[in-house]
């Protein structure tokens, strides 16, 4: 195939032909473009033109595996193996995609673990001994290191936009390595519920590392969801920056995510179906969020609202001499 | 003995990933390792590998290519490996001029390379990447999701044929994980025979030989003019 039909057919060749020292002319095919490089270049890349042909033969057979769409993922299941003194883990449990699951634990007593777990796709060779099923059967081996199976996305505190480029740029270059088709929409729903998490607005043409923290954790949030390909996803506490905790959770969910997160903050743990009590390097618990729970969770977020205004309002430069009627009931008495 | 030759950028996070994985050969597999560290003109790494009980010799290389230095040595250091008994030999080097690659043909190759670095890197730093067998990419704790997807696939692009796989240097998050495909790394008794993955670069112009002056009348061996034009 000419080199110029090539592009059109498949973009992402751009990519190969853009780091060699000399540009193909469209009009001739790539075997001949790459026999037609002169010796002393060749010298220069410390290549021959066969493995040329061979590298570029299997660049386009790896962009064409990226772009396959692999087997949606219904449900990963837990097998326990030990504690970290040897004691069975009797434990199995089968978590399903659009689920929320949090993990709690003291600090040293195996939730890193448990998620690396999940992400390694566990068969009795990590320390807790654990098997991990996908679909209900055991993963292919070669999972664990293809980037298309890349099992697990994370979200934490930490995480920054490192890149120069604008919102759009970034989006558009995510989702051309994903090579979805319609690019323009997705790009659009992204941006569109981003805006909504995060309160305040940002444009499209604002660069990513100039976001606040809670634009960029809305962002990433969203791209998560609509642009990952990974299924599952884990969250290590996302702060109260002022996002929209609760739409962004059902996002995720909506796009059959598996969300697993790591949290103390008790309005995001009750935001879970379940959770999964950590002690001494097993599964100890499996709590279901009950409806009292999800009751006091309501009450909860109120007064996390209220704790909310009244930081705003210190942020705004007011003054804080007067606290709502609520805070002042639960401790208003005792204190004065 | 085993022999891993791993390469990367300066401050990619070679020292950190490898104690993680050090630690998991050690404790699991309980092997006998040794590091050797390539540098330019000094390094506190040996400290740190001293530390965990590795075993540490440091090679700097002064005014020469840190990976021309390395290939010139490497039977020296597999002989030191095997004679002090050593179950794995793991070469750490930093590569300087993108150009060269300390990758052997046979022995198990790995480049590290941070997220941080731009994703334009995986094209631009050439063969210690381009030929790696494991790529390990780090520092995937400090940027988003998207941009960790998006540095993958730019490997992918740059090294259609490598196990691409994330550690965290930091809390050692996928080096059990990594240190599996250590584990598979070829033996060796000696590297007769053996030869680079890559040609280093037709070098050797004054310049390589102390020169320090500028103009044409300085200029031999071999130069290289560029286009301006
Ligand atoms: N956040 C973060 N920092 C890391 C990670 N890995 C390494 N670092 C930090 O990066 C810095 C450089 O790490 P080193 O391990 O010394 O890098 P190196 O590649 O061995 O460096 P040279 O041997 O000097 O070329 C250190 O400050 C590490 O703490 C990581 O996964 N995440
Ligand atoms: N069942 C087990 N058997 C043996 N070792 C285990 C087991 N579970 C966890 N460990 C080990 O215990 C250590 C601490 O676990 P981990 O880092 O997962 O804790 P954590 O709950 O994430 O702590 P933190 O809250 O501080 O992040 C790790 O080295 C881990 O490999
Ligand atoms: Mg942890
Ligand atoms: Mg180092
Ligand atoms: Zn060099
Ligand atoms: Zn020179």
């Amino acid at each position: 195939m000419r080199v110029g039909q090539i592009l059109k057919l498949y973009p992402y060749a751009e990519d190969f032909f853009s780091v060699l020292p000399v540009t193909p002319n469209p009009k001739v095919t790539v075997t001949e473009f790459l026999l037609g490089i002169e010796d002393e270049v060749l010298q220069d890349l410390g290549q021959g033109t066969e493995d040329l042909i061979k590298r570029f033969n299997e660049f386009m057979r790896q962009m064409e595996q990226v772009k396959k769409v692999v087997d949606p993922i219904r449900s990963i299941t837990i097998i326990g193996g030990q504690d970290k003194c040897g004691n069975a883990e009797d434990v199995c449990l089968t978590i399903r995609a659009g689920e929320i699951i949090c993990i709690v634990g003291p600090t040293g007593s195996g939730k890193s673990r448990l998620l690396a777990d999940i992400e390694w796709l566990a068969q009795r060779d990590t320390p807790t001994g654990r098997n991990i099923l996908v679909n209900d059967r055991i993963p292919d081996a070669e999972w664990r290191y293809s980037t298309q199976h890349k099992l697990v996305a994370q979200l934490s505190q930490n995480m920054n936009f490192v890149m120069d480029l604008t919102v759009s740029e970034f989006l558009q270059m995510h989702a051309e390595s994903r090579m979805v088709q319609d690019i323009d929409t997705v790009i659009s729903n992204v941006i569109n519920h981003a805006n909504r998490f995060a309160g305040e607005q940002f444009s499209t043409d604002t660069p990513v590392t100039s976001l606040s923290g809670g634009q960029s954790r809305a962002l990433m949030i969203a791209d998560t969801a609509y642009l990952s390909a990974s299924p599952v996803v884990l969250i290590d506490e996302i702060e109260n920056a002022g996002i929209d905790r609760q739409s962004a959770l059902k996002l995720l969910v909506d796009k059959q995510k598996i969300v697993l997160m790591a949290t103390h903050d008790p309005i995001l743990a009750l935001m879970g179906n379940r959770r999964l009590v950590i002690n001494n390097g097993k599964i100890s618990k499996i709590l279901t969020t009950t409806d009292s729970e999800r009751r006091n969770l309501t009450i909860l977020e109120k007064l996390d609202q209220q704790l909310t205004n009244v930081r705003n309002a210190l942020r705004y430069g007011e003054s804080i001499d007067r606290l709502p009627e609520t805070l002042i009931g639960l401790w208003g008495e005792k204190v004065i | 003995m085993q022999l891993v030759t791993v390469a990367g950028p300066p401050s990619a996070g070679k020292t950190s990933v490898l104690l993680r994985i050090a630690e998991t050969l050690q404790k699991q597999d309980k092997l006998h390792l040794g590091v050797i560290k390539f540098d330019c003109l000094s390094t506190r790494d040996q400290e740190l590998y001293q530390n965990k009980g590795i075993l540490t010799r440091v090679g700097l290389s002064g005014n020469l290519c840190p990976d021309h230095f390395f290939i010139s040595n490497v039977e020296d250091c597999l002989a030191w490996g095997i004679n002090r008994e050593l179950d794995m030999l793991i070469t750490e080097s930093a590569g300087l001029c993108n150009r060269c690659s300390p990758h052997i043909r046979g022995a198990l190759a790995v480049c590290i390379i941070d997220n941080l670095s731009g994703i334009h890197t995986p094209q631009k730093i050439g063969p210690m990447l381009k030929f790696a067998d494991v790529v390990i990419i780090t520092k995937s704790d400090i940027v988003s999701q998207a941009e960790r997807e998006v540095f993958a696939f730019k490997v992918r692009q740059a090294n259609t044929g490598a196990v691409i796989t994330h550690v965290n240097g930091i809390t050692g998050q996928g080096a059990l994980e990594a240190s599996r495909l250590f584990r598979e790394a070829a033996t060796f008794d000696s590297l007769q025979g053996c030869s680079l993955r890559f040609t280093m670069p037709a070098a050797t112009c004054s310049y390589c030989l102390g020169q320090t002056r500028i103009g044409v009348d300085f200029q031999m061996g071999n130069v290289k003019k560029m286009d301006l034009t």
